[in-house]
């Protein structure tokens, strides 16, 4: 793989990101949702990284904190050779440029007051000079990078469907030519035949364009067309990080081993020959997750150790990542 | 498994409009279907193809206006349920047929315990006394897995995860032993390891209690692991019916391929770019004289403009509304 000789575009280290919880009378502080609790990530230029996990595991709050849209609790983060971590959210104005958003919910994150030339032209009126006609001409250009009709310029958000919106909010994307997007769930608000548009879409634009992608989702077929390597998340943590061969071919956390045997299999000829791995109750509260491996409550190969000590991330294989005793034996013994 | 037994639930032409400012939409077109008594039919479609309306017109769930239901006929315990007085419905409604909608949060009352929520239904339909009735309740919620099931019942929605929710959800439907069971996307706002409790759970539930099922959702994966018989619905219209092996084995209609072409399949070799349907399903503002498929079909040719296909028997069992004939690739003479 060139990725080992390529700079990461975005290194992230030791991020955290609590939220507090106030109580009581003086609304003190009596704890924290730990959101995003340690994690350390590389983002090389030109690839796609995907980020999957279950709702509430801090996918999002890590694509947010990412992006600076929170100001961090711990870590460091940098963004082109930017370490955008400590810079105050004025001054980072000056960055946004760089990079960019593509919203899960194509309905709420357009204004329905505004058309299609202003959501677009927005980020251009913002951190560009540019004459009418110059802007007019990038916002068309921008249409037609995203596939829709230069003549719906003047129409509001609600006369398109749903997939017409997220390539709306593509376009917005990339009106100020990012180098790095967060696509946080772009497609799992539209319906299967639009969701591979949109997929296609993103893997044309990041060709053209030569875009980095950090790509949110929680629909694993999805992640395992468009990613080149794969974060799992579980409960503010990631818990497998791996090339996307790697982890589908063989994933070695249990957690990544229950989550790709819960994906539906679409054929029924396959069906019975498949492993199922049905895991027990829900995912715990971040506020207060178990002692030791956040994912002892739920695994079905817990040992003694994982209620007591957390597990440390080790690297398996060069570029391979996971965080489970029992593969720390395993390592040892080998 | 369809034999020939008296079908639970027996549907023929019915159809349905909405009146709106711009004009009546046909949003369902003669769709005519029977359900065996233990039998577990998927409904597949896009959004908009009328799949959830069809089955929310067979026991009065459509505000009327703007719904209408103006033809056919539904023959559920010898009684048409299209011509039923309220009465008549409401004994039908939760008792005989239970419904599981999409979202679990909507479908309960956040202001009252679930518990109430629960004993309601029996009460009203089998007439059960408060002691009678929470006795039952704490079955039911065992029947679906609830951990601790009697002190829960004093808890509010809010207090459950989605999971948990869903379970309720489905306690309820469950309450007066239906003959039939009506699952809206049960599992869409759940998270895949959920999603797989919840599906090995019905599975289960099917097992010991013999209701026919009839399940609505887009996701061919869900419906390939659990249906017996699948039914694609495009423009208001069934296109393709057949048993589940049969139909991903052999599908026949050009957007039941499409569909099964669109989901990227972790099991197989990943493709360069994933296959896509062009285009929308169109708003139908008349009733189709033509195939609503057409103008996204690659195999549309003259005659598709002209005539609406009907659903033909190609082989045992397998009905397909479509003039091209998927096995030779040439137009059919019928």
């Amino acid at each position: 793989m060139s990725e080992t000789s390529a700079a990461p575009l975005v290194s992230i280290e030791g991020l955290k990101m609590y939220f507090p919880i106030h109580a009581g009378l003086f609304r003190r502080h009596v704890g924290d949702i730990k959101a995003v609790d340690d994690i350390s990530l590389e983002i090389f230029e030109g690839e796609t990284l995907g980020l999957v996990g279950e709702s509430g595991c801090g996918k999002s709050t890590v694509g947010r904190a990412t992006l600076r849209l929170y100001d961090i609790t711990a870590g460091s983060i940098t963004i082109d050779g930017t370490n955008t971590s400590k810079i105050n959210q004025a001054d980072l104005r000056r960055f946004r440029p760089r990079m960019q958003m593509i919203f899960q919910d194509p309905q709420g994150s357009l204004n329905p007051r505004m058309n299609v030339a202003d959501i677009v032209g927005e980020p251009l009126d913002e951190h560009m000079s540019l004459s009418r006609e110059e802007r007019l001409a990038r916002i068309h250009e921008l249409l037609d990078a995203v596939g829709l009709n230069r003549s719906f310029a003047n129409r509001y958000p609600h006369e398109f469907s749903g997939g017409q919106r997220q390539r709306i909010g593509i376009a917005r994307a990339l009106a100020l030519n990012p180098k790095f997007i967060v696509c946080d769930e772009p497609i799992s608000a539209l319906d299967v035949s639009i969701q591979a548009q949109v997929v296609n879409l993103l893997e044309d634009l990041q060709k053209k364009f030569g875009l980095t992608y950090l790509f949110i989702s929680h629909d694993l077929s999805m992640v395992h067309h468009i990613a080149d390597r794969v974060a799992v998340m579980y409960l503010g943590k990631i818990v497998e990080l791996a090339s996307r061969d790697q982890l589908f071919n063989s994933p070695l956390h249990p957690y990544t081993q229950a989550l790709l045997s819960a994906v539906p299999e679409p054929n029924p000829a396959r069906q019975n020959t498949r492993v199922h791995i049905v895991l027990k109750g829900d995912v715990p509260s971040p506020s207060s997750p178990p002692v030791g491996c956040n994912f002892c409550t739920r695994c079905p190969k817990a040992i003694d150790i994982c209620h007591h000590v957390e597990p440390a991330t080790i690297e398996i294989e060069p570029g391979r990542f996971a965080a489970c005793h029992l593969l720390e034996s395993t390592t040892k013994v080998a | 498994m369809p034999e020939n037994r008296p079908a639970v639930l027996d549907v023929k032409n019915i159809e349905t409009v909405f009146n709106t400012r711009r004009g009546t939409i046909h949003a369902v077109n003669s769709v005519s279907f029977s359900l065996q008594p233990g039998e577990l039919l998927g409904v597949v479609g896009e959004s908009g193809s009328g799949k959830s309306v069809t089955m929310m017109s067979l026991i009065g769930l459509l505000p009327t206006p703007p719904a209408r239901v103006t033809g056919g006929y539904v023959k559920f315990d010898n009684i048409d349920l299209l011509k039923a007085d309220a009465q008549q419905l409401r004994a039908v409604r939760g008792a005989k047929i239970g419904f599981i909608f999409q979202d679990p949060m909507t479908s309960l009352n956040p202001v009252l315990t679930i518990g109430f929520q629960l004993m309601e239904p029996l009460r009203t339909h089998m007439g059960m006394k408060k002691a009678a009735a929470k006795k039952r309740a704490v079955e039911l919620l065992d029947l679906v897995g609830m951990p601790d099931a009697e002190r829960r019942l004093s808890d509010f929605p809010h207090q459950f995860s989605g999971g948990m929710r869903q379970r309720v959800v489905i306690a309820m439907a469950l309450a007066c032993d239906p003959k039939v069971l009506i699952a809206d996307e049960p599992t869409t706002a759940l998270d895949v390891t959920i999603q797989a409790q919840i599906l090995e759970l019905v599975k289960d539930l099917r097992r010991k209690l013999g209701m026919a099922i009839i399940w609505i959702t887009h996701d061919l994966g869900v419906v390939a692991g659990i249906a017996d018989r699948v039914m694609v619905m495009y423009g208001g219209q069934i296109v393709e019916q057949a048993p589940v092996r049969e139909l991903f084995e052999n599908p026949q209609h050009p957007y039941t391929r499409a569909l099964i072409e669109t989901v990227p399949d972790i099991g197989a070799e990943r493709p360069e770019r994933l296959r896509t349907v062009e285009g929308q399903p169109s708003i139908l503002y008349a009733r189709p004289s033509a195939c609503s498929f057409r103008t996204r079909c690659a195999h549309a040719f003259e005659r598709c403009n002209r005539e609406n296909p009907a659903l033909l028997v190609t082989e045992k069992a397998h009905h397909v509304a479509c003039f091209w004939d998927s096995a030779t690739g040439e137009p059919r003479n019928v």
